[in-house]
C-alpha cells in the first residue's frame, strides 16, 4: 500500500472518529428525545462503517441489522406509547395542573449544579484513566487468531466468525439464545401487545410494497443463514433480516395478524433454543462433551441448528417490536392499575 | 496507530453514555446513554484485537462482539417495555390524585 492511501485511509479513521463522538454527544444532549433517536441511528450506520474499517464485516452486518435497523424503531415504537399516554392524559385534564405528567422528567438541570460539577469532574477522571491504560498496554495484544485458524478444519464451516459461534464457544451462544427467549418471556409477562397496532389508515402504497417486498426479504434473510457456513452472514444476521420483513407486517396493519394465534409463535420463538438443547445433549451422547459435535457431521448439523437459530431471532426481535403478548392470547384482562368496574383477573 | 484510535474513541463512548446514563433523568435517554456505552465496549474489544501491520482478524472477539449485540438489543427491548408501563402507573396514580384533590374540593 503506498503511503498517500495510507494518509487517506487515516484521515478518514479521524473523520469517523470524530464524526461518532459527536454524534453521540449530540445524541447525549439534545433536548428532543426524537431527535436523539435519529441521532442514535445515524450513529449506529457509522458504527458499522467503523466495524468495515475494523475488517469485520459480520459485526458490521449485525451492527447494521439489529444494533441500528432494529433498535431504532423499538425506541421509536416506546416513545410513541409514552407520548401518547401522557398526551392523552394532557388532553383529559385540565390545563394548569400538568406538574407531574409531562414535566416530570424535564431536567432539573440548573438547581443541582454541584452535585453535577462533581459527576463530571469524576467522570473526567475516569476517561483520562482508561485512555492513560490503553496507551500503556504493551502490543502486540496476544489472540486467539492462530488457533482458531489451526482448526478451523474441525468445525465443519469456512467462516471463522461462524465456526467460532457455534461450535467453539458454542456454549456462549447457547446462553445468548436463552437470554433471547427470557427477553421475549419477560416483554410477553409484563404487557399486552397493543394490537390492532395504531395505525389509523395505511396507504395503499405500504400494503402493495410490502406485499412485493415480503418474499424477497425472507430470501434474503434465508440466504445470509445458508451462507454464513463459508462467509459473512449467519443466524443473527439473517434473523434479524426476518424480523424486518415482520416489523413491515406488523406497522402496514394487515389484519389476519392480530388475530393469529400465539401457539405457531410460542413454537417458533422456542425452535432454536429447542434445536440448541438437543444439539448439546446430543454431544453429550456421542461425543462425551457438552455440545462437541463430530466432525464428519458439524457441517450438516450446524447449518440446521443455524436455520432454527435464525427462525426463532427473527421472531424474538419483532415480538420485541410487537411490545407485548398477541391480544388474542389474554385470557384475563389486562392489568390496568385501575380497578374501573372491571374485576381484575376474570379467567 | 488505528487500533489506538478505535480504542480511544470507544473508550470516550463508554464514557459518554455512562455520564448520560447518571446526569439525564428521562428513562429513554438513560436506555439510549447504555446503548452508548455498549457501543463502545465493542469498539474498544474490536479496536483492541485489530492488527493493522498484517491485517489479520481473530475471530473471537468479534463472535463476543455479535454475541453482545444481540443481547444489548435484549436488554434494551426489556428496559424499554419497562419505562412504558412504568411512566403508565405513574400517569395513573397521577390521575387518581387529582380526581381525589377534586373531590375534596367539591366537599369543602
Amino acid at each position: 500500500m503506498d503511503q498517500g492511501m495510507k494518509m487517506l485511509l487515516t484521515g478518514f479513521d479521524l473523520l469517523l472518529a470524530l464524526t461518532l463522538l459527536w454524534l453521540a454527544w449530540q445524541l447525549l444532549r439534545s433536548t428532543d428525545i426524537f431527535k436523539a433517536i435519529i441521532f442514535f441511528i445515524c450513529f449506529g450506520l457509522l458504527m458499522s462503517l467503523a466495524w468495515v474499517r475494523m475488517h469485520a464485516p459480520d459485526v458490521a452486518l449485525a451492527e447494521a441489522a439489529i444494533g441500528t435497523g432494529l433498535t431504532g424503531p423499538l425506541f421509536l415504537a416506546a416513545l410513541r406509547r409514552i407520548e401518547r399516554k401522557a398526551g392523552k392524559n394532557m388532553m383529559s385534564e385540565p390545563a394548569g395542573n400538568g406538574e407531574e405528567t409531562g414535566s416530570r422528567w424535564k431536567a432539573r438541570n440548573r438547581e443541582m449544579s454541584p452535585l453535577l460539577w462533581t459527576v463530571t469532574a469524576l467522570t473526567c477522571c475516569l476517561a483520562g484513566l482508561l485512555i492513560w491504560t490503553v496507551l500503556i498496554i504493551p502490543r502486540p495484544l496476544p489472540g486467539l487468531a492462530d488457533q482458531v485458524a489451526g482448526s478451523l478444519a474441525e468445525s465443519g464451516v469456512n467462516n471463522p466468525v461462524t465456526a467460532v459461534l457455534l461450535n467453539f464457544r458454542g456454549y456462549d451462544t447457547l446462553l445468548e439464545v436463552m437470554v433471547l427467549l427470557l427477553g421475549a418471556i419477560t416483554v410477553w409477562s409484563i404487557t399486552h401487545a397493543p394490537f390492532p397496532p395504531r395505525v389509523p389508515d395505511t396507504s395503499p402504497v405500504q400494503k402493495a410494497a410490502v406485499r412485493l417486498l415480503l418474499p424477497l426479504i425472507c430470501l434474503i434473510g434465508g440466504y445470509l443463514v445458508w451462507q454464513g457456513a463459508y462467509q459473512t452472514g449467519g443466524a443473527f444476521q439473517g434473523g434479524a433480516v426476518l424480523s424486518a420483513a415482520l416489523v413491515l407486517l406488523l406497522i402496514s396493519d394487515f389484519l389476519w395478524l392480530p388475530g393469529m394465534r400465539s401457539l405457531p409463535l410460542r413454537l417458533g420463538l422456542t425452535l432454536g433454543p429447542l434445536v440448541f438443547v438437543l444439539l448439546a445433549g446430543f454431544g453429550i451422547l456421542v461425543e462425551k462433551t457438552l455440545l462437541r459435535l463430530p466432525v464428519e457431521y458439524a457441517g450438516p448439523l450446524l447449518l440446521f441448528l443455524e436455520a432454527a437459530c435464525g427462525l426463532s431471532i427473527g421472531l424474538t426481535l419483532a415480538a420485541f417490536f410487537a411490545g407485548g403478548r398477541p391480544a388474542s392470547d389474554l385470557r384475563e384482562t389486562p392489568y390496568s392499575g385501575e380497578a374501573k368496574g372491571k374485576g381484575p383477573a376474570e379467567s | 496507530m488505528t487500533t489506538i484510535l478505535y480504542s480511544v474513541t470507544g473508550l470516550l463512548l463508554f464514557v459518554f453514555g455512562l455520564f448520560a446514563l447518571i446526569v439525564c433523568p428521562h428513562p429513554l435517554r438513560k436506555i439510549l446513554g447504555g446503548n452508548v456505552m455498549s457501543a463502545g465496549i465493542f469498539l474498544f474489544l474490536v479496536a483492541a484485537s485489530y492488527r493493522a501491520d498484517t491485517g489479520e482478524i481473530d475471530a473471537v472477539p468479534q463472535a463476543m462482539v455479535l454475541t453482545g449485540i444481540v443481547v444489548s438489543v435484549c436488554i434494551t427491548a426489556v428496559a424499554l417495555v419497562l419505562s412504558t408501563r412504568l411512566q403508565q402507573a405513574a400517569d395513573q396514580g397521577a390521575r387518581r390524585r387529582r380526581k381525589r384533590r377534586r373531590e375534596e374540593d367539591a366537599g369543602e
